[in-house]
């Protein structure tokens, strides 16, 4: 697949580009690439950048759009997440009436970031449901709950079972006023989503011309997180580690499948072979070993292995610190993965997995938003020294993206310190 | 501390070893069938607990467990606790009083409700004023509360200089004498204490422990 969609280029900046994603994908195969490239990703850093609210900058596709061209074009990182999806989105969650987030001027302050509000969405007695009928389970319970845009759906018939002339009966159900409802409101997001679809990928095409990639389009999830974060809630699936355990497998199994679909045809529709997966629920503190290995880690590298096995690229983030899992999650073909570190040790990642995945991070958010350019320039210089010059492929960025309240001057020091020590 | 009979020590076992079922079954027969005393009850729970803190000071337990006992713990004292005829002067003294909340901003509430509970069975007497707390907020909860110790709480980025400025005010109003400050979330490290002028911070429940006990001048 060639990230590089319709876009008209200059001779120029088609040799920037192809530069740019070429160190991307050298470090993915293992192989040193001319210079250790930087990646950016941004949430509202940018709106600090610009002077906007976080508000205006979810608002305004086009505003958006301008802010993002103009941090790309100053910090020049080799390849950038896809920074409307990241942001825009304000107007495609009012149109869903979205519950699982807050976001400016919807629940927090125009200048605070959205957040995910973390509830038990599916109750413990629900899983046999979810594993026996998944697509049910969302279309008549889980949908419902988590965007009003479905509700109604509720009033669906439960479908499988209907057939010849039940099947005809069973349609009467879709002329019932709340389902009605649900499908012209279900219409006109989807036209929203378009609308902010559209401006990404113009965005994107933008950028290309101008010389610079996507390090990714799409995201996907481990299957552990996706029912700890999405379904049970923080608290419940921790519980569920000792209350629901055989049944937490039973669905963490099949969720691995229907994630490693979902996951693989949205790749392969975003023709970018590089999927962003958030790891929420890995780090070292969260669990202990045995619980990981038990829990976490299996059904996760089984859909690693089924998104290489189809070409694509995982590039999970190990939030916070992972020092501790390195050796189990080195168990992946070599040169098929990036592993994005926020807060583990780097050097050490380097030494356990340096021959078997490309690295991305991870300067501090402590440090980039309480230090000056000199530390940042400091914390640079040290990960280039002893991750990339000692052969590590590793692609320069902060922990989880430039923290919101990054001063300007630190995210220029980053990107200049990368430039310098990593030639 | 009074020994322990087979069936108290089963309780602390039980509970110490995640062993839901069973452990809360045993204490409610204990407390409903056999009349046993709640309050002893509840400080058999309390040693279980401790074990559970230990286990987690040596990395056998994790988060999990620690939820998991805080919901036992929770679902056997709404048994026992209405059972307590309390004589006067009976109370238990607490070590310290200690106000925490997330800070503004930020709504995160996991680690500061973990760091509660912990708090909270070690003998702490713990005020949680919840997420997203306003400056404000916390200076009427200090005035009112008068705590020993002020936890404020934050997963986000943002959090930084919410704490910072909580901070400020705090010391701006006169508050901070007598008083100590630890901060703890996600990002939190030495970098962020220095910036926002806490006495200390913690990465995990036990930490926080540990800081308050030593401020309580409780550490043997």
């Amino acid at each position: 697949m060639n990230a590089l969609q319709t876009a008209v280029q200059t001779p120029q900046a088609k040799a920037a580009y192809d530069a740019r994603w070429q160190r991307l994908m050298d470090c993915v195969a293992l192989k040193q690439p001319d210079r250790m490239p930087t990646a950016l990703f941004s949430t509202f850093w940018m709106a600090k950048f610009a002077g906007v609210t976080n508000r205006e900058l979810m608002y305004d596709y086009e505003g958006t759009a301008a802010i993002a061209e103009r941090v790309v074009l100053e910090l020049e990182p080799d390849v950038c997440s896809p920074l409307l999806l990241n942001t825009a989105i304000g107007p495609v969650l009012d149109a869903m009436d979205y519950k699982q987030l807050i976001w400016p001027g919807h629940g927090v302050g125009d200048n605070q970031p959205y957040q995910y509000l973390d509830r038990e969405y599916m109750k413990p007695e629900e899983y046999d449901d979810f594993i026996f009928d998944p697509t049910a389970f969302y279309l008549n319970k889980y949908l419902p709950r988590v965007a009003g845009v479905f509700e109604g759906l509720e009033d669906l018939p439960y479908l499988p079972g209907l057939h010849y002339f039940r099947l005809v009966g069973g349609m009467r159900a879709f002329a019932k006023p709340r389902v009605r409802a649900a499908f012209e409101r279900l219409f006109k997001a989807a036209e929203e989503v378009e609308r902010l679809v559209t401006h990404s990928v113009a965005f994107s095409e933008r950028m290309a011309t101008l010389g610079f990639p996507n390090s990714h389009v799409s995201t996907s999830i481990a299957p552990y997180d996706f029912v700890a974060d999405y379904f049970r809630g923080a608290t419940g699936m921790m519980k569920d580690l000792f209350r629901n355990k055989d049944k937490l497998l039973e669905l963490l199994d099949k969720a691995t499948i229907f994630l490693s679909k979902q996951t693989i045809n949205w790749a392969k529709g975003s023709n970018h072979p590089v999927v962003f997966i958030p790891i929420h629920w890995a780090p070292d503190a969260f669990m202990s070993p045995k619980q990981f290995e038990t829990f976490w880690w299996p059904s996760f590298r089984k859909m690693m292995i089924n998104m290489i096995d189809a070409g694509i690229i995982p590039m999970p983030l190990w939030e916070a610190d992972c020092t501790k899992r390195l050796e189990i999650i080195k168990d992946i073909p070599a040169g098929k993965c990036i592993y994005w570190f926020e807060r583990t040790d780097m050097v050490k990642a380097f030494e356990v997995l340096g021959d078997v995945v490309a690295l991305r991070g991870n300067i501090s958010p402590s440090l980039l938003t309480t230090g000056t350019p000199d530390e940042v320039d400091a914390a640079v210089r040290h990960l280039a020294e002893n991750v990339f010059h000692k052969g590590g492929k590793l692609i320069l960025d902060a922990a989880f993206g430039l923290p919101d309240e990054t001063p300007v001057e630190n995210a220029r020091a980053m990107y200049k310190a990368a430039r310098k020590y990593g030639a | 501390m009074s020994e322990m009979t087979t069936q108290e020590q089963q309780l602390v076992d039980w509970l110490a070893d995640m062993n839901e079922d069973d452990a809360v079954a045993l204490a409610k027969r204990m407390l409903l069938e056999e009349k046993a005393n709640p309050l002893r009850v509840l400080e058999l729970c309390r040693m279980a607990m401790d074990i559970v803190g230990k286990r987690f000071e040596q990395g056998e337990y994790f988060l999990p467990e620690l939820v998991l006992a805080g919901e036992m713990l929770e679902n056997i004292g709404a048994i026992a606790k209405p059972l307590i005829v309390q004589a006067p002067g009976e109370q238990a003294k607490k070590l310290a009083k200690v106000l925490i909340g997330t800070v503004h901003g930020d709504l995160h509430d996991i680690g500061k409700n973990i760091v509660s509970f912990m708090l909270d069975i070690n003998g702490f007497e713990v005020k949680d004023i919840g997420v997203d707390v306003p400056v404000q907020t916390f200076i009427d909860e200090i005035d009112s509360y008068k705590p020993d110790v002020i936890g404020l709480s934050g997963f986000l980025t943002i959090a930084f200089d919410s704490m910072k400025e909580t901070i400020e005010a705090i010391e701006s109003k006169g508050m901070r004498a007598n008083r100590k400050i630890m901060i703890g979330g996600g990002q939190i490290d030495e970098a962020v204490c220095n910036y926002t002028g806490a006495d200390a911070f913690g990465i995990n429940a036990v930490e926080a422990v540990t800081l308050c006990k030593s401020w309580a001048g409780a550490v043997q």
